[in-house]
């Protein structure tokens, strides 16, 4: 599988995006600069995290007029795989790619921890190989999800809300919730389910020499379901 | 012409900056304090808008591609002069 990975000017998870489908998962990456206007051979895309255009004006806002993102606002319309993670799922909410938005952090401050994930459906591409729940590293201070009550509805109602904070039995507690999402959101799809958004950074956490692995099972459901619709 | 933006949070919208500052200015005293929402303000310099209503629409559409997530956030706008 070939994966492809947006380097923003301000992106600063795009390497470790790259080392963890290339060296410990074996695929194809390949760097993608902004200015590029074609994916090519691509399989997936990945936005990764950091702090695009230097946040100004509001997270994401800026990269989206970025011209590669006309090719991947194309690629996901196809049905491509699409991953957006921290700064790339604030990106994936401005480009419409997504709804909702994300906000600055309940508790104002810059949140730095490991938290962990409950799988809230394990049917999606993203999540066939995952276990019930996951550790996920976050590292924001606009991770706050927010979408109006209807599209709340939408999101719950499809099954689209993937991943939520949760406690270490999986349970979705209030106090588990680092940043003030609405109902614990972590992570959501988009309808056809080829486009996820996610807070946490699962690249960094997908080798065990890091301490923890268990966030490759999302590179891994998603070569998977590729290897199974090709 | 100079075109004010006013961005802010959109009603029933959760602003937890407003809220940090509504904190912080109790913590100072000051009572009778309702709630408190957190905008900003963009100051537009169009040098090739003279007439005002011209400059407004141009403003707006600014606001609404890219100033403002409506999603979140309402926006109005000004003439300076």
């Amino acid at each position: 599988m070939r994966f492809g990975i947006v380097t923003f000017p301000g992106s600063n998870c795009d390497q470790d995006a790259h080392h963890v489908v290339s060296h410990v998962l074996g695929h194809e990456a390949r760097f993608i600069w902004h200015k590029e206007t074609d994916l090519e051979d691509v399989d997936c895309v990945i936005l990764p995290g950091g702090f695009s255009y230097g946040d100004y004006l509001r997270c994401g806002a800026i990269a989206r007029f970025s011209p590669i993102m006309d090719a991947v606002v194309r690629f996901a319309n196809e049905g491509g795989y699409v991953i957006g993670i921290c700064n790339g799922f604030q990106v994936l909410t401005e480009t419409g790619l997504l709804p909702g938005v994300l906000l600055r952090n309940q508790g104002l401050k810059f949140i730095c921890e490991d938290t962990r994930l409950v799988v809230a459906n394990g049917h999606s591409p993203w999540t066939v190989l995952c276990p019930e729940t996951l550790v996920a590293p976050i590292a924001h201070a606009e991770g706050c999800y927010f979408a109006s009550p209807e599209v709340i509805g939408q999101l719950e109602e499809q099954g689209r809300v993937i991943f939520r904070y949760a406690s270490s039995r999986g349970e979705e507690l209030a106090e588990s919730n680092p940043n003030g999402s609405i109902n614990n959101i972590a992570g959501i799809i988009n309808e056809a389910g080829n486009v996820l958004g996610m807070m946490p950074h699962p690249e960094r956490n997908s080798e065990t020499a890091l301490g923890d692995a268990s966030g490759a099972a999302i590179f891994r459901s998603i070569i998977h379901s590729f290897e199974a619709r090709a | 012409m100079r075109i004010r933006v006013h961005v802010t949070p959109r009603r029933g919208v959760l602003d937890p900056q407003g809220q940090a500052v509504a904190h912080g200015l109790s913590n100072l005293g000051f009572s009778g304090l309702g709630e408190v929402r957190v905008g900003k303000v963009v100051d537009l310099e169009l040098t090739s808008e003279s007439d005002p209503e011209a400059a407004l629409a141009t403003a707006r559409k600014m606001a609404s591609q890219l100033l403002a997530n409506e999603v979140v956030e309402d926006f109005s706008v000004e003439v300076l002069g």
